[in-house]
């Protein structure tokens, strides 16, 4: 078997006496989409802000390539090329879309001032691609839809050659056209042999477009399963159960 | 997703404000500026708006407006510093007593020594910046709300000035330190219309590489004929106001003292213009240096980034708490700059120096368009708030408006200024 390109293993974290999460291992592979499921609470997003920086935990470790690295901040899991996106988009309102692109990493001129006419070209560009409607560059991202602000959380998460990819409720905020151009986004970025973990509610979602899911409940992992080796049903039951398929209850 | 890279932008209609690209607020700000002006010099008779009084008002304006470009950094972030006025209290203490007692006494420096003067202002300075970065840790680390963290340090900062020098008034001060105060430092004709020639050439080659820049990216610009107004706007403001600074003369009776002094006998029909005083350079250098830390520096972007959404900006790997401290740090910095201006300006330290001055600095700033709740805020618009609210109080002075009076009216300005821009924003629909 292949080296996981991200394995988390025996992860704790707790917050006041709460086990948010508790002893729970996921891997994900190259090219390979890991749906993390769970009603809201079971501690998907804190596993997964572990992995972004954003938290640190109490135990457990982390490896990537098969090698154990500390991720203690933000910029660590960018510097290990790990790109979220986060389900409050995490975007500064008061600034336009480029400026938010590039946050903590702007392209600067040679004496060292911010580049924005670069940053905005690059903007186009990648937009381009993603969101071909999209032209609202100068307007802060506050006068945006939903949809669009979106694309600029994506856009970020993307442009600087991710190898690791979380994306946490993609399609909560976005129409039916826009959730069809992110599940594209998936399955070529996949193809690129970027790993991804999809955080989502939507059990058709993750059928469609994970190869495997990992589901949590009260902090704890039910189980890992191949998304071809279950049902919708038995999926469902693993969330609200909190039993793996197959266990049948007495 | 198999578009081709669609860079081109659309075909707009613009409007003049949109095709100058001109900031609507800001000319709002200017036309209640220039109402009030006029407004003043109608009700004197026209003593408002002479070179003297504009000479005045700029250089009272000085020490105000250094601050509040510092503090639109610090409200930008969400937060808001009360003890810049007690800053400067005890910069200015500091820098007195280095000047007065310290250096003559301790090191032996003879006083009148070209020394004291440059160590002085240095000793100010870095005591600005660390007594200015302490409160910012104690925000940024220990999450104190800067509303009490600056509140405390109006009271300590305020009486350690008291303490250190008695409560006495301390002075005669260096002659070079005075320099700093506005009107015993000026650059003269020659030396002001030689820097309004540079800073023309400056602004129009600010002009021309932005353009160049756009073009280079093939993004839109300005027609020609918008170019050549907005340069012609520029250069007549910094050639006006240069002109207006050298057409005050120093007094006849002050001249011929100055001659007197030197046992000479003063020329029939001579004259000297005061010119650009060294403060008021001051003040343009710092607005610059601000003005592209905000708009051009990473340093800025994370602060404006900050203010928009602290969490998302700590996502982005930012150190937000570390900014936190280097902004409270200028902050500090400025207010030893302004305590120069101001100790000099009134040619000794005085034991109630920029009292009740944070209220002044965070009103300009306000006044300037700088939101409390974050995120939004300009260098400039806290320039002209500054001047505004200097114009209003002298203005009202010169025609005999009692004390109180006038600070009800400027009180009642500072609220009318923020429904303003509220109602302004909630109709142009910007954040």
């Amino acid at each position: 078997m292949t080296t996981p390109l991200v394995d988390m293993r025996d992860i704790c974290i707790s917050f006041g006496g709460v086990h948010a999460v508790d002893h729970v291992s996921v891997d994900l592979h190259a090219g390979e989409v890991v749906g993390l499921l769970g009603h809201n609470g079971a501690g998907k997003s804190t596993l997964i802000k572990i992995l972004s920086g954003a938290y640190q935990a109490d135990s457990g470790e982390i490896r990537i390539g098969g090698d154990k690295v500390d991720i203690t901040n933000p910029r660590d899991a960018r510097a290990h090329k790990i790109e979220t996106i986060y389900q409050t988009l995490a975007l500064a309102d008061n600034l336009d879309a480029s400026s938010n692109l590039f946050l903590g990493r702007e392209l600067i001129t040679r004496f060292g001032l911010v580049d924005d006419d670069a940053m905005e070209a690059e903007t186009r560009k990648i937009m381009g691609r993603l969101n071909p409607n999209f032209q609202k560059f100068a307007e802060p991202v506050s006068a945006l839809s939903g949809g669009q602000r979106q694309s600029v959380a994506i856009a970020r998460a993307v442009y600087f050659d991710a190898r690791i990819l979380i994306m946490d409720e993609p399609m909560a905020a976005l129409g039916p056209h826009e959730t069809q151009m992110v599940a594209e986004l998936i399955e070529q970025l996949k193809s690129e042999g970027i790993g991804i973990f999809l955080i989502s509610h939507d059990i058709h979602d993750v059928m469609e477009l994970c190869d495997r899911a990992s589901v949590m409940k009260n902090g704890k992992l039910v189980g890992t399963v191949d998304v071809n080796d279950v049902t919708d049903d038995d999926l469902l039951s693993m969330i609200i159960l909190g039993k793996q398929p197959g266990a049948k209850s007495a | 997703m198999a578009h081709p890279d669609t860079d081109l932008p659309p075909v707009r209609n613009r409007n003049l404000f949109q095709t100058l690209d001109l900031d609507v607020r800001l000319l709002g700000m200017i036309a209640a500026f220039a109402v009030l002006c006029i407004g003043f010099d109608l009700v004197t008779g026209g003593r408002f708006l002479t070179p003297r009084n504009i000479f005045n008002l700029t250089i009272q304006t000085v020490s105000v407006a250094i601050m509040a470009t510092g503090m639109v950094f610090v409200i930008v972030t969400r937060h808001i510093d009360l003890s810049v006025g007690a800053l400067l209290a005890t910069s200015s203490a500091v820098m007195a007593m280095a000047q007065t007692q310290w250096l003559p006494n301790m090191l032996g420096l003879e006083l009148g020594s070209p020394l004291i003067p440059w160590i002085t202002i240095a000793t100010g300075l870095i005591v600005g910046t660390l007594i200015g970065a302490f409160p910012g840790y104690l925000v940024g680390y220990l999450m104190i709300p800067a509303f009490i963290v600056t509140l405390g340090g109006l009271l300590v900062w305020r009486n350690v000035a008291w303490y250190m020098t008695s409560g006495r008034t301390i002075g005669p001060l260096d002659t070079a330190f005075l320099k700093f105060g506005g009107i015993n430092g000026t650059l003269g004709a020659t030396g002001s219309w030689i820097f309004a020639a540079l800073a023309v050439a400056a602004a129009l080659y600010g002009l021309y590489a932005t353009r160049r820049n756009k073009l280079k990216h093939g993004f839109w610009v300005k027609p020609m004929w918008a170019e050549g107004v907005i340069a012609a706007i520029i250069s007549g403001t910094i050639l006006g106001f240069v002109g207006i600074l050298t057409a005050y003369e120093v007094p006849a009776r002050k001249l011929a003292r100055m001659f007197e002094a030197k046992d000479e006998v003063m020329p029939e029909g001579f004259t000297l213009s005061y010119g650009i005083p060294y403060s008021v350079l001051l003040l343009i250098f710092i607005t610059i240096t601000m003005t592209l830390m905000a708009s051009k520096s990473r340093f800025g972007r994370y602060i404006f980034a900050t203010g928009g959404n602290p969490e998302a900006t700590e996502l982005a790997g930012i150190n937000t708490r570390w900014l936190t401290v280097k902004i409270f740090g200028l902050m500090g910095l400025l207010c030893a700059i302004s305590a120069v201006v101001a100790s000099a300006r009134l040619t000794n330290h005085t034991n109630d120096i920029g009292t009740l001055d944070e209220l002044r600095v965070i009103a300009a700033a306000v006044i300037g368009g700088t939101a409390l709740a974050g995120g939004i805020g300009t260098i400039y618009g806290a320039i002209l708030g500054a001047l505004i609210m200097q114009s209003l109080q002298s203005g009202m002075a010169m025609v005999g408006v009692d004390a109180p009076l006038q600070n009800m009216v400027v009180g009642a300005v500072l609220v009318l200024a923020v429904l303003v821009d509220i109602v302004y924003r909630k109709k142009t629909g910007a954040a």
